[in-house]
């Protein structure tokens, strides 16, 4: 790791002044990615500014039907999170399957939607959920969030504070792992909610984290793995690796569609 | 004896290492200590047009920045390779030659082209990024069967095709009229994929150079530092070996990989002479995927041939071996002498012929690795007769009985000389342990949960102790492999035991010390195991090949012997009998049918006094000796996988795995159960998830855990383990190893297993998940699972 400066401001206020008076600025929500990268110089900020200690930002609470997570919640925390499970259990399971123990204490909400790794588990949540997430400018629309692999709709700056997500009238997470990395090879969110059926699959599109029309059709028509038997789930625009073809990826999106609706 | 041979003695060695107090080398820290980088070559084949190292001279921190050409101008040799192989047609092998660091052209994605000296490990990285390396990119080959074209890329000059040698075992015109005059011949293309060793601790040096005696220490984790002392005397001309000290502390794994001497530790020598400093580098998981020697990597074509009563009358087998770009130390020997000569397997063959060409590419050095050419012969004859039994409608586990050696010893047609085994009774133990009466019960319950149970064998042999030393030398050893032990019976009566083996994981702390308590009736709290410093043990020749049992501990018996006959005899005169009828039980020297005796601590004490010892009897109970076996040891086993795909996603899940071994006389059957778990869970790794990927133009794709992938405690079952044993009649202890035998014996089971589930021969390791959906999809679902 090359040398770097580090922050750990008290507040949003404190941060975003840090993140101003740097050269190059990160974000260290929970490191699970950043500090590798670092640790392999494949990035190489001149400072870091550490948002875990910010006044609120782990706070997770419900009001009426919607749960808002703070960002820098833990996967754990969120797992074991009597508000997520009231809101919403399948978001539970998931944070409960991201990575391993060591990954869970020390990941975040916040810095893995700001990641928006194309094998991540929450931008599927998020996207398949409509979740909004809330920043220290505006709140954005999962929709509008993730903009592909790797990026989202986050200005230079920006700083995610919180995620809210409403509570569905059913939802499910199934995902296959990368038998090597464990992180999803494909993962599939689908949920029933106030606005329709949302199917949002991550690990498999060359784009990042994707909702697939026609799974949702198919599921807003009847909610059953019959359905999803009868979608054509094509394998443009998937991803194909070592570890599993467009085509294995385009075949496992409807396995874990219909797990996923199984499960909820 | 509850703490001799055959007792679970707890490992003497654990509380140290579960405590994490073990000592491994990167914790040591010398005085004046400073750090070595790696500029290393980020390309599969370029030539060096120049190399700038002035900016990283500039640095904060750097003491030196030393390149291949200054090593090579200091007369530092080029690393050997330590098998001669003399290819079919009577010549010499051809191998490219290796210099520690590149002078001229850089072969292979991560080989070390500068060292960067400086006063912190950050400094001496960032100064390493800081150098700059003129390459002229070549065309590169990666896979052996490419670099044997016509107009593939040449590695080396003087290694025309890229072929090492063409080496043949067996006669194969009598090979080819028995599969001529076979009813049924049995062909398979079988690819042995190529894996990383990843030893959880990686390689780390420091090296030492004092100028005032002109000596130099070496701390490293080596599985064999009298060997690295050595080779690095006698080849690489780092100094005479009463000048140079190899450390190999305590070592976190090796599993082969840290037999080799590396141009890493090689270069800290040389660069601690030349900057006066003591020089350390530690690996990162990055390098050490690029850097530690690789392992299998052979494809090959099988034929074996039948009579219609099912007996075998002939087996051909051509393999491309990849050796990557430079031939490491045991490279040669590993597909030729430690792979063809187990093609005979457990069966009465008369008839066996292999050839293998070895090749040069641009990967990583292919080496040793955990069984060794043996998991790689023991794939191909078991895919065979598994496969053979299918095609034959046979029941696989009566194809192999009506093919069993039953006679020993038994000469077979590829130089070994098996002297023991039973394998009937192997066969009948792993079957019953396994419940093969239940398998058609439990395949149509999982069909009920849409799962597709399948079922394989593998009956394994391979062949330990890879000795005796006369033998390896007419085949081209450079070194022989015996081993020496001596034996110090302290005033007090307490023992150290100093021995050439090494202990990385193996548990020889206690099974070493149990061994002698066994013999003399000591508490084992009373001996101590030295091992691993050249200073305090005289020579050895280190462990791998699972050899620390079959030889070194045999050289300790022998060594023990001469200490019974001197305590005897100073017993027989103290006590005034004579010295055949002094007995030792229980730590008393007893005058045998009498209430005559001596503790043991009195002898030792009387042997150090020397006030009244037998006339011309030396003072002092210190004895040594060197082991040089008779034989080979031959371990066997049945093993039986049980797997449970999921035909939707292509998973497969290992439900069962029975071993039944015969490892001949067990010292420590709990540390014995534990190296078949860990070998059989690396077979796994190897049938299911590991494999090193290379791009068609070198670069390694498998660079880090996120690729490369490692079996998991949740990726295998809980083992279930049997033995039946004969004894090895070439040694003393009549031991066989076991250090290898889980990694030989477990991947065609589980890809037998595999196959047999899904209806698909069509299958190469690992089986994915990807690749076993495909092989579903190839030929439709089977039948019991629609």
């Amino acid at each position: 790791m090359y040398a770097v400066n580090y922050h750990k401001p008290a507040s949003i206020e404190d941060a975003v002044a840090a993140i101003g008076g740097a050269e190059e600025a990160k974000i260290l929500a929970g490191g699970q990615t950043l500090l590798p990268t670092m640790k392999q110089h494949l990035a190489a900020p001149s400072d870091v500014v550490d948002v875990r200690g910010i006044s609120g930002m782990t706070d997770i609470a419900v009001r009426g039907d919607t749960v808002t997570i703070g960002a820098a919640a833990t996967h754990a925390a969120v797992a074991a999170s009597s508000e997520v499970d009231t809101v919403c259990p399948a978001l539970a399971t998931l944070a409960a399957g991201i990575g391993d123990p060591a990954v869970r204490h020390m990941g975040t909400i916040g810095g893995s939607i700001a990641n928006n790794d194309p094998a991540a588990d929450y931008p599927a949540g998020l996207l398949g959920l409509g979740a909004t997430i809330v920043t220290n400018q505006r709140e954005i629309a999962a929709d509008d969030f993730f903009t592909g692999m790797f990026t989202t709709a986050l200005e230079d700056g920006e700083i995610i504070t919180a995620v809210s997500v409403g509570k569905p009238d059913r939802a499910g997470y199934a995902k296959f792992r990368n038998p090597a990395s464990r992180y999803a090879m494909v993962g599939v969110f689908v949920a029933q909610t106030g606005s329709g059926v949302r199917v949002a699959v991550t690990g498999a599109g060359e784009d990042g984290v994707f909702r697939h029309a026609g799974l949702e059709a198919a599921l807003s028509s009847n909610w059953s793995s019959e359905a999803v038997d009868g979608v054509d789930v094509g394998s443009d625009g998937l991803m194909s690796d070592i570890h599993a073809s467009a085509d294995y990826r385009a075949h496992l999106i409807k396995v874990m569609a219909k797990r996923a609706a199984a499960a909820s | 004896m509850s703490e001799g041979i055959g007792a679970a003695v707890k490992r003497k060695e654990d509380k140290r290492f579960i405590t994490g107090r073990g000592k491994y080398t990167d914790d040591i820290r010398m005085e004046n200590q400073a750090y070595g980088a790696f500029v290393r070559s980020p390309h599969a084949h370029a030539e060096i047009k120049g190399i700038d190292t002035s900016a990283a001279e500039a640095m904060d921190g750097v003491i030196a920045v030393l390149n291949g050409k200054q090593l090579k101008d200091d007369a530092i040799g080029d690393i050997i390779t330590g098998w001669a192989i003399t290819s079919k047609d009577g010549n010499p092998m051809n191998v490219g030659a290796w210099n520690p660091m590149a002078t001229a052209r850089v072969r292979h994605v991560g080989e070390p082209v500068v060292i960067v000296i400086a006063e912190s490990q950050a400094q001496a990285r960032l100064a390493a990024e800081a150098v700059e390396v003129d390459y002229e990119e070549l065309p590169a080959v990666a896979a052996a069967t490419r670099a044997l074209e016509d107009g593939a890329p040449l590695l080396h000059d003087n290694v025309p095709g890229n072929l090492i040698f063409d080496w043949e075992i067996g006669d194969e015109a009598a090979a080819d009229a028995g599969l001529a005059g076979a009813t049924h011949v049995t062909e398979l293309d079988i690819v042995n994929n190529r894996l990383a060793p990843n030893a959880i601790e990686p390689r780390s040096a420091i090296a030492v150079y004092n100028d005032i005696d002109d000596h130099y220490t070496l701390y490293t984790t080596s599985q064999n530092p009298h060997v690295a002392r050595l080779v690095l005397s006698a080849f690489y001309n780092i100094a005479p070996e009463h000048k140079l000290r190899v450390i190999a502390p305590d070592v976190g794994g090796g599993f082969g990989s840290k037999i080799y001497i590396y141009p890493e530790e090689i270069t800290c020598l040389w660069a601690s002479m030349k900057t006066g400093r003591s020089v350390k580098w530690t690996s990162d998981r990055s390098e050490a995927f690029m850097t530690d020697a690789h392992a299998r990597d052979h494809v090959t074509k099988a034929r074996m041939g039948f009579d219609a009563d099912g007996k075998i009358v002939g087996l051909k087998v051509n393999t491309v071996a990849n050796i990557g770009a430079y031939a490491s130390l045991f490279a040669t020997a590993t597909p030729t002498y430690l792979y063809g000569t187990l093609l005979s397997g457990q069966y009465n063959i008369a008839n066996v012929y292999c050839d293998v060409k070895a090749v040069h590419t641009n990967t990583v050095p292919v080496d040793a690795y955990r069984g060794a050419g043996r998991p790689e012969a023991t794939y191909v004859m078991e895919r065979l007769m598994e496969t053979a039994a299918r095609e034959m409608g046979m029941d696989p586990a009566e194809l192999r009985r009506r093919n069993f050696i039953t006679e020993f010893p038994h000469q077979t047609p590829v130089i070994m000389t098996y002297d023991a085994g039973d394998f009937h009774a192997l066969l009948e133990k792993g079957q019953a342990a396994a419940d093969i009466a239940g398998f058609a019960a439990r395949k149509s319950e999982a069909a009920s949960r849409g799962k597709l149970r399948g079922i394989g064998y593998s009956c394994y042999i391979e062949a330990c102790g890879i000795a005796p030393s006369k033998a390896v030398g007419s085949l081209g050893a450079g070194v022989g492999l015996w081993e020496s032990a001596e034996v110090r019976v302290n005033p007090v009566g307490t023992i150290e035991i100093l021995t050439g083996s090494h202990a990385h994981g193996q548990g020889h702390e206690t099974t070493f010390a149990q061994v002698v308590s066994d013999r003399f009736g000591l508490p084992m709290d009373n001996i101590t195991i030295v091992h691993g410093d050249t200073d305090k043990v005289q020579m050895g020749m280190g462990t791998y090949g699972s050899r620390s049992g079959a030889v070194g501990m045999n050289a300790i018996v022998k060594a023990m012997d001469k200490v019974e006959a001197k305590v005897k005899k100073i017993a027989a005169h103290t006590l005034e009998a004579s010295d055949d009828d002094i007995v030792i039980e229980d730590g008393e020297v007893k005058v045998a049918g009498t209430d005559k005796k001596m503790a043991w601590h009195e002898v030792g004490l009387a042997a150090y006094t020397a006030h009244n010892l037998p006339d011309g009897m030396e003072p002092g109970l210190k004895e040594g000796a060197f082991y040089d076996p008779t034989n080979f040891t031959f371990p066997s086993g049945t093993y039986i996988c049980e797997v449970e795909v999921d035909p939707e996603t292509g998973v497969v899940e290992v439900v069962q795995f029975t071993a039944a071994d015969d490892f001949g006389t067990v010292i420590n059957p709990m540390i014995v159960e534990g190296q078949v778990h860990g070998g059989v869970t690396q077979g796994i790794g190897q049938a299911l998830l590991e494999n090193v990927v290379y791009d068609e133009d070198g670069q390694l794709i498998t660079g880090s855990y996120m690729d490369y992938c490692m079996p998991r405690a949740d990726d295998v079952p809980s083992y279930v383990l049997e033995h039946s044993t004969t004894v090895a009649p070439s040694n003393p202890l009549g031991v066989k190893g076991c250090g290898e035998a889980g990694a030989i014996g477990s991947p065609p089971a589980v890809i037998n297993a595999i196959t047999d589930a899904i209806g698909n021969n069509n299958l190469t390791m690992p089986a994915t998940p990807h690749k076993v959906w495909a092989a579903i999809q190839e030929v439709g679902l089977p039948q019991a699972a629609e």
